[in-house]
């Protein structure tokens, strides 16, 4: 079975081919079938893939060829399989199957079936190089693969140039994340001789020191093409926006796998990361500061996307907070979670979208609970874990978070405060979006409720929001053992009813309006306050300004090649010289005789002042 | 003699495609066509015939009985010059490049040139044979003189066949590589000169004038000469000034050949002589002339981003792009120059795809103008893929030709200048911006008002064929390179032994 792992990726690439080659000729069904199929039985080796290993937990090296081979530079195409890739090829495969089936419905209508499929097969084929690679350029790969399959999909439906300018925003925010990050390759192999991760790993703790500026810069490097994968500060700026994609597309890329792959790549690199404690306090500041802002930011929202998306970043934040204090094992765990309860919010939504005309305000939603039950329920369970209430999935994950950052040397109470200050607000908004959607009374009234290829995904992923708290991920041999003390039990009792009363405060604000704050919202600070957080802190506005308007000017500016400018000098010399000279002939017997005459009286002044022409001195 | 017949075969084609329009108009092209697959027949049925390729030996640089193929015979004996051609892994590795690239030009202008269709196939051939001589020729003199011979046919079809503003551009393109050339003559004359005052030989050979010992400062100045001929042709910032004039009103074909083969003279003319005849005064200068690459690499991405004529963007794209080889000449090392080598192929094949798709919507549109177009992808879906494929390759997807070869430029350059490194790194970022504004003005969007009417139709089978060999180039390069690196390593290897012996105390 370890040899047929090249067959997971392969399958849905090859699936993607045929799409795009027979998109013309290639009948519905079929295009559906391939489409979930090829996804399904990557699913379904995994799954062996994953019984074989956890029978015996061994990792393995699968090398196909060598990429290229220059000096001692040699990576390969080459696999790597322990139980971290595991976990990420099931959430991949198993969401990803899901999120296919739930396509084949909510694209049903539209006339790129094709290609729609073929892009998104493509995107689980480069997401499934990226976490199984061996090494740091075939990662690099599939890191750059899932980028463009995400450009691709944003843009999708591109007869809109909103949707084009979104996408080309995804791509290019995260290029410059993916620029650093390929910096840090170059340093990384350029000082320790190679790109394979163990290997490098291994050399990196022979050859460095704790503390050492080298790690520091390389967990840097690497950290900025993190932070723009998985949108967190600075370079978050680009998700919110990528919503424009159809939704199972926010689903599987902007929720499930791909902007978690920053923190798999912290995860997997996490051996440098441990040699440069300072790269990893930033992580974890990082992550603080995104989560706060993007859950103060997803309060304000009122597109329900949008929210979502906003919502993402600071979940991710929470994991990038994990991975900085060091709980790995808790971050990767959230990973986990949050693709389920996340996929199944965002397929909750779509849901809503598909069946009330693409409807996006939820202020102009409401009542929807007896009209779609299926969506209700996935939204309850979803929101529920969210929030991390207690006995889902999410406050398992979170709870750990919250718990080990506490203990996280000096600053982790305060990292633990801004957490619970983010799971605070992550339940507050998360339920405002239920009472505001499901309950009151109905403005718009759908046109169903979702047929089987769109519950089935839901129920699924309800059951996995719910129990997928008690899987035990196999990470015990990737990661260092976290310490085994728990925090004063106050922490504890602290952590798990702050979300609750987050639900209490949404439900007396939105639901029964026994708490009314409108005379806060509609003072001068508080309307003042709801733009700038509606806005996103205003980020975008900023970056705006600082670079995407002068980079306009600068090439409109340049656009008629000052640099010709200084050939056009030697030309326009050449023809003032050749006007002179044409002027010059004019014809006339007497102008060529003054002209000869003139020109003799000037060379006899001249050889007049050479010395060797005077007449000499006193000479008889 | 292979050497000297793969020239003649397509300077004999030219004649004849020239001959047969009397008998037909379809003729030329198909005759032409027909010259070149012989001659790509031609040559691989000698290599067959050679020792297995993967294993070449490297070949010394200065002595030519090591290299694949050598031919010399005497010409005018008073001066030392010969009609010498030699052959390496490199020069082979152009050569073929050149005759594909050339097979795909004339593929390219099969329906879209309409007029004297045998003169301008014939200058089609004419220009690929003088290309071919400058790959092989290793006489100086020789060198010299194809560097001449190539640009004329050139300047015929930009000036015959080209777009609204030809006049102009054929005469820029023309004044700025006759003014170069005329540097690398003086620059030559100066070399063998100095050549001969050491050893009392006059000679125009390769083989004899490398290792010439001479002053400092003598080699900066004959070095300088050759450098200003070869990165005028790359081009490299700020000579590269001809080349959007150039490209832009050169008909497909022209664009093609100019972009895919005459761009790669340049930077085989920096490989092959400009540091190996002065390796002290190369070493030198490598800090001027990489951050003129990085210069180039940012300066050419952001020109392009502001373009709004299609085939103007893309010749903007090619000097971003060259500035990679620029930066991985002068990093000299085994590294960087194995991506230089990448990218003069790998830039061969994306952008005369580009350029090829700019002549098809000219063809339909009669504009290249990217304010006329948008939404095209709705009415011609299989162009716009393929746009979209070598668009994602000249913005060096992993996977593709053109990552192996910048990553390779940017490793070893790495290892030489980190900081030169991170500013030619920009260039990733700027090279996303434009290539996506390209397919967002022309593809994507809302499809234009002014578009309605037109009948538009997508990519054909000839189109399509054209097409997909070019992909399936660019996915071999990026997934399996390692017999384009393999056949320019042993080169390579030997060029950077003999020069680190050269300045070695």
């Amino acid at each position: 079975m370890a040899d047929m792992i090249w067959l997971v990726p392969l399958i849905p690439l090859l699936s993607a081919i045929i799409l795009m080659l027979g998109s013309a000729i290639l009948p519905r069904l079929l295009i559906g079938l391939l489409g979930v199929g090829s996804v399904g039985l990557a699913a379904l080796l995994t799954m062996l893939l994953g019984l074989e290993f956890l029978a015996n937990p061994e990792p393995f090296q699968l090398s196909l060829w060598t990429w290229m081979q220059v000096g001692n530079f040699s990576p390969s195409i080459a696999f790597y399989f322990d139980g971290l890739t595991l976990v990420m090829m099931s959430v991949i495969t198993g969401v990803g199957f899901l999120i296919h089936l739930f396509s084949t419905e909510f694209m049903e209508e539209d006339t790129s079936y094709a290609r729609y499929f073929a892009y998104l097969n493509m995107f689980v084929a480069a997401m499934l190089v990226l976490v199984m690679a061996d090494n740091l350029l075939l990662l690099y790969l599939g890191w750059e693969g899932v980028g463009v399959c995400s450009y691709l999909l944003v843009g999708f439906w591109y007869q809109d140039s909103a949707n084009g300018q979104a996408a080309r925003k995804a791509f290019v925010v995260t290029r410059i994340g993916d620029t650093a990050m390929a910096l840090g390759l170059l340093l990384l192999f350029t000082e320790l001789g190679t790109l394979d991760i163990q290997a490098m790993v291994g050399a990196a703790n022979i050859e460095w020191q704790v503390g050492g500026t080298l790690p520091l810069i390389a967990c840097l490097l690497l950290l900025g093409g993190a932070v723009g994968k998985s949108a967190q500060l600075p370079l978050h700026t680009w998700l919110p926006d990528a919503m424009a994609g159809p939704t199972p597309v926010s689903a599987l890329i902007h929720a499930a796998t791909m902007v978690t792959a920053g923190v798999y790549l912290i995860a997997r690199t996490h051996g440098l990361f441990l040699l440069a404690p300072t790269a990893m306090m930033i992580v974890a500041l990082v992550g603080l500061a995104t989560l706060l802002m993007a859950a103060f930011t997803a309060l304000m929202q009122t597109d329900i996307k949008r929210i979502l998306a906003y919502s993402t970043i600071s979940q991710i934040g929470y994991m990038f907070l994990a991975l900085g204090v060091g709980a790995w094992t808790a971050g990767i765990f959230h990973l986990m979670t949050h693709a389920f309860f996340k996929a199944l919010l965002f397929l909750g939504s779509g849901a809503i979208i598909h069946y009330l005309h693409h409807e996006h305000n939820i202020f102009k939603m409401g009542g929807l609970r007896t009209r779609m039950p299926v969506t209700f329920w996935s939204f309850m369970i979803g929101s529920a874990a969210l929030a991390a209430l207690p006995m889902t999935s999410g406050f398992f994950s979170k709870d750990q978070i919250l718990l080990q950052a506490y203990q996280f040397s000096d600053i982790g109470p305060l990292l633990w405060f801004g957490g619970l200050l983010g799971a605070l607000l992550t339940a507050i908004y998360s339920f405002r979006l239920v009472f505001v959607v499901f309950f009151g009374k109905a403005n718009t009234e759908p046109e169903g409720d979702t047929g089987w290829r769109m519950a089935v995904p839901l129920i699924t992923l309800c059951t996995l929001a719910m129990i997928g708290g008690y899987f035990i991920i196999p990470v015990a041999d990737v990661f260092p053992v976290a310490s085994g003390d728990h925090p004063a039990h106050w922490v504890e009792y602290v952590s798990i009813s702050v979300p609750l009363l987050g639900v209490l405060l949404a439900y007396l604000i939105f639901q029964s309006r026994q708490l009314n704050v409108d005379r806060w919202v509609s003072s001068s600070v508080g309307q003042a306050l709801r733009r700038f957080w509606l806005s996103g802190w205003g980020i975008d506005w900023l970056y705006d300004r600082a670079f995407v308007r002068p980079y306009y000017r600068i090439s409109g500016l340049l656009k008629n090649e000052p640099i010709d400018a200084i050939y056009g000098l030697v030309v326009a010399i050449n023809q003032t010289f050749n006007h002179w000279l044409v002027e010059s002939q004019t014809g006339r017997m007497r102008w060529y005789v003054a002209s000869m005459v003139l020109g003799l009286i000037v060379l006899l002044t001249l050889a007049l002042q050479i010395p060797a022409l005077q007449p000499t001195e006193g000479a008889s | 003699m292979v050497m000297i017949n793969l020239i003649l075969i397509l300077l004999v084609g030219g004649v004849l495609a020239m001959l047969s329009e009397r008998a037909g108009e379809n003729m030329p092209r198909r005759v032409a066509l027909t010259v070149v697959l012989l001659d790509i027949i031609y040559l691989l049925s000698h290599l067959s015939g050679m020792a297995d390729l993967t294993q070449l030996q490297a070949p010394m640089p200065d002595d030519p009985s090591t290299w694949l193929m050598h031919f010399k015979a005497q010409w005018i004996p008073a001066f030392g010059i010969s009609i010498e051609f030699a052959l390496d892994g490199v020069s082979l590795l152009m050569v073929m490049l050149t005759l594909v690239l050339g097979a795909i030009a004339i593929s390219s202008s099969w329906t879209d040139v309409m007029a004297k269709r045998g003169f301008f196939e014939a200058n089609l051939l004419w220009t690929l044979a003088g290309v071919l001589g400058v790959f092989m020729a290793l006489d100086l003199f020789l060198f010299f003189l194809f560097w001449e011979v190539m640009l004329i046919p050139m300047y015929f079809m930009i000036a015959i066949w080209g777009h609204e503003n030809r006049g102009y551009a054929a005469m820029k393109f023309f004044i700025f590589t006759q003014a170069s050339g005329l540097l690398m003559l003086v620059a030559t004359l100066g070399l063998v000169a100095v050549n001969h005052s050491a050893t009392g030989q006059w000679s125009f050979s390769y083989f004899d004038l490398l290792n010439t010992p001479m002053a400092e400062q003598t080699a900066h100045w004959l070095m300088l000469g050759f450098f200003i001929a070869f990165v005028v042709k790359l081009p490299a910032f700020p000579f590269h000034t001809w080349l959007p004039d150039a490209h832009t009103q050169a008909p497909t074909a022209g664009s093609v050949i100019l972009a895919g083969i005459l761009l790669k003279t340049g930077a085989y003319g920096l490989i092959r002589f400009a540091v190996p005849l002065f390796p002290e005064a190369a070493l030198d200068f490598s800090f001027t002339a990489m951050a003129l690459g990085a210069a180039g690499v940012v300066y050419g991405a952001v020109l392009a981003f502001s373009q709004t004529d299609f085939k103007r963007l893309v010749a903007y794209s090619s000097v971003s792009h060259m500035g990679f080889v620029l930066l991985g000449v002068y990093a000299w090392n085994e590294l960087a120059l194995q991506g230089a080598v990448m990218q003069m192929v790998a830039h061969g094949f994306s952008t005369a795809a580009l350029f090829m798709i700019a002549g098809s919507l000219q063809e339909r549109l009669h504009t290249r103008d990217m304010r006329e177009m948008g939404g095209l992808w709705q009415q011609m879906p299989r162009m716009g893929a393929v746009a979209m494929f070598f668009v994602v390759a000249s913005l060096g997807l992993p996977g593709l030709g053109n990552f192996v070869a910048e990553f390779l430029v940017l490793l070893g350059l790495f290892q030489v200048n980190p900081w030169m490194t991170a500013v030619a790194a920009l260039g990733l970022i700027t090279g996303a911006i434009y290539s996506l504004i390209l397919m967002q003005r022309s593809f994507q969007g809302e499809p234009n008002a002014k578009l309605e009417g037109h009948s538009l139709t997508d990519f054909g089978r000839r189109e399509m064929l054209t097409m997909a060999v070019m992909m399936v180039a660019l996915i071999g390069l990026g997934l399996y390179p390692q017999p384009v690196l393999d056949m320019a390593q042993p080169v390579l290897q030997s060029l950077l032994e003999m020069t680190s012996v050269e300045i070695a105390p």
